[in-house]
C-alpha cells in the first residue's frame, strides 16, 4: 500500500474548517436537542394523557425511521412550510428533532426509575405531580442521566456527517471535496476517522469529569 | 359523656374495602378516631394493616367505603343527599392528603436534601411559606425530635433512628390533623428503636392524633388509647389495650398475642 503523506499534510488544515462547522452544528443541535428532549421527557411523565400519547408517538416515529430520511423530510419540508432557512439550519433542526426523541426516552426512563417511595413520600406531604417531578425526582435523576445522555450526544456528533448529503460543509463534506479534487479516498477517510475519534473522545472525557463532579448521596 | 360534650370524631372510616385484582385484602373496615387519640393497629403479617393506612390518605385508591376527615370525604364528595359520588381532582386530593402525616417503614427521606431541607420543602413548596419561614419551622420541628445538631446532614449521614425522626419532623411540619405510622421501627437496628418510640410517646402525650401500626407490644400497651387487632382484612377485636392484652375475647386475638408476647 502506498500512503500519500504529502496529501495528508495538505489536507489537515483544510479539514479544520469542516471541523469547526461540525462542532458548531453539534453544539447548536445538542443544546436544542437536550432542551427539547427534556421538555418532551417531562411531558411524557406529566398529567395530560393526550400529551403523553403524542410524545410517545413522536418518539416512536423518531426511533422507527432512518435519520437520513428524517434529514431529507426536514430539508425538503421546511421550504414547503414557507421556511427558507438554508441547509445549515435544516440540518441543525433535523438533528435536534432526532436527538430530542432519544433524550426524551432517557429522561423518562431515568426519572421513572427513581424509587417509588420518593413519590409516595412527596405525595404524603401534599405535593402534586408537577412539584414531585421538579423538586424530588428530577434532582435525583441528573447524575444517573449523564452516561446515557453522553451516548446520545456522541451519536449526534457522528450523525452530523450525514448532513453532507444536503451539502452542509461539515467535516465529512470538506473531506469529500478534497477527495474529489485529488482522488485520495483512503488517506482522507482515515484522516476523517481520526478527527471524529478525537472530538468524540474529548466529549466522553468531559462527560466523565462532569459525572464525577455531580453530587451523589 | 352528656349531650353537651358529645364530640364528633376527627376521622370516620366506614366499610373500607380494597382489592388487588380479584384478591380482597380489606373486607370492610370501620372505626372512628377522636382528636387527640392514639390508636394502635396490630395483626399478623399480611392482614392488611399497611393497606388500611395507605387507603386512608389515598396513596392507595380504596375499592369501596368512605374515609371522612373532619366531616369531609377524602378523595371525592357526594353531591346532594344520597347523590352521586364525584372523585376529587388531583389538586384537591393532594390538599386533603397533606392533612394526614405519613411515616414510612423505610423513612423515604429525600436523599438529595439535608435534614432541614427535607422538613422545609413541604411548608415551602406546598404551603407556600417563604424560605425563611419554612426553615424556621423545619428547625423547630427538628428540635422537637431532638435533632438540632444534625440539621445540615443528608440522610445518608444519619443513623436509621435519626432518619426516622427526620421523617417524623417532615410530617409534623405540615401541621397534619393526624399522623399515620407504618411500622416506624421495624427497619431499625434494635438499639435505635427506643429513640423513635420516645418521640412518638412524646407526641401522643402532647395530644397528637395518631394511628400506629407496630409490633412493639410494650409501646402499644403503654401509649395506645385504643387497640385494634386485625386479621385477614377484618377488624377482629377492638378496645382498651389493657383489656385486650389481659383478656382477649376472640380466639384469633388470643393466638396472635400468645405468639408475639411469648417469644
Ligand atoms: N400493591 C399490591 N398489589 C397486590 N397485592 C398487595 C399490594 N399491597 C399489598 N398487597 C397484599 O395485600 C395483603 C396485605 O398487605 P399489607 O401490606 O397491608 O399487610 P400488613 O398487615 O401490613 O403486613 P406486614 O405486617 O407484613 O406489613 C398482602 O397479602 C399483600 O401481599
Ligand atoms: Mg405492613
Amino acid at each position: 500500500m502506498n500512503f500519500d503523506w504529502a496529501i495528508i499534510q495538505m489536507a489537515a488544515p483544510l479539514l479544520l474548517q469542516g471541523t469547526m462547522m461540525t462542532l458548531k452544528i453539534g453544539a447548536v443541535a445538542a443544546v436544542l436537542g437536550l432542551a427539547g428532549g427534556i421538555v418532551l421527557g417531562l411531558l411524557s411523565l406529566g398529567g395530560w394523557p393526550l400529551v403523553r400519547f403524542l410524545v410517545r408517538a413522536y418518539v416512536d416515529f423518531i426511533r422507527g425511521t432512518p435519520l437520513l430520511i428524517q434529514i431529507f423530510i426536514v430539508f425538503f419540508g421546511l421550504p414547503v412550510m414557507g421556511l427558507r432557512l438554508g441547509e445549515f439550519w435544516a440540518g441543525v433542526i433535523a438533528l435536534s428533532l432526532n436527538c430530542a426523541g432519544y433524550v426524551a426516552e432517557v429522561v423518562r426512563g431515568t426519572v421513572g426509575s427513581v424509587e417509588k417511595g420518593q413519590t409516595e413520600a412527596a405525595m404524603s406531604i401534599g405535593m402534586t405531580r408537577g412539584k414531585i417531578l421538579m423538586y424530588i425526582l428530577l434532582p435525583q435523576s441528573f447524575r444517573p442521566m449523564v452516561p446515557a445522555l453522553t451516548n446520545d450526544l456522541i451519536t449526534l456528533l457522528k450523525n452530523t456527517s450525514l448532513l453532507s448529503v444536503i451539502s452542509v460543509y461539515e467535516l465529512t463534506r470538506s473531506g469529500q471535496a478534497i477527495i474529489a479534487s485529488h482522488f485520495v479516498p483512503l488517506e482522507i477517510f482515515t484522516l476523517l476517522a481520526i478527527y471524529y475519534y478525537v472530538i468524540i473522545s474529548s466529549l466522553s472525557y468531559a462527560s466523565r469529569v462532569l459525572e464525577r463532579r455531580l453530587p451523589q448521596w | 359523656m352528656n349531650a353537651k360534650t358529645v364530640r364528633t370524631p376527627l376521622l370516620s372510616v366506614r366499610d373500607l374495602r380494597k382489592s388487588f385484582g380479584d384478591r380482597e385484602i380489606l373486607k370492610g373496615i370501620s372505626f372512628d378516631l377522636m382528636a387527640g387519640e392514639t390508636m394502635v393497629l396490630i395483626g399478623p403479617s399480611g392482614s392488611g394493616k399497611t393497606t388500611v393506612l395507605r387507603c386512608l390518605n389515598h396513596l392507595e385508591e380504596p375499592s369501596g367505603g368512605a374515609v371522612m376527615l373532619d366531616g369531609e370525604t377524602v378523595g371525592g364528595s357526594f353531591i346532594g343527599t344520597g347523590g352521586a359520588f364525584v372523585p376529587a381532582g388531583a389538586r384537591e386530593l393532594a390538599e386533603q392528603r397533606r392533612k394526614f402525616g405519613f411515616v414510612f417503614q423505610r423513612f423515604n427521606l429525600f436523599p438529595h436534601l439535608t435534614a432541614v431541607q427535607n422538613v422545609a420543602i413541604g411548608p415551602r413548596k406546598v404551603l407556600g411559606l417563604s424560605r425563611a419561614e419554612a426553615e424556621a419551622r423545619a428547625e423547630r420541628e427538628l428540635n422537637r425530635v431532638s435533632l438540632a445538631d444534625h440539621m445540615h446532614k443528608r440522610p445518608s449521614q444519619l443513623s436509621g433512628g435519626q432518619q426516622q425522626r427526620v421523617a417524623i419532623a417532615r410530617a409534623l411540619a405540615m401541621e397534619p390533623s393526624l399522623i399515620l405510622f407504618d411500622e416506624p421501627t421495624s427497619a431499625l437496628d434494635p438499639e435505635l428503636v427506643q429513640e423513635v418510640l420516645d418521640v412518638m410517646r412524646e407526641l401522643a402525650l402532647e395530644g397528637m392524633t395518631m394511628i400506629v401500626v407496630t409490633h412493639e407490644m410494650t409501646f402499644a400497651r403503654q401509649v395506645a388509647d385504643r387497640l385494634i387487632f386485625m386479621a385477614d382484612g377484618y377488624i377482629v377485636e377492638e378496645g382498651a389495650p389493657e383489656d385486650i392484652f389481659t383478656a382477649p375475647r376472640q380466639e384469633k386475638t388470643q393466638n396472635f398475642l400468645k405468639h408475639v408476647l411469648h417469644r
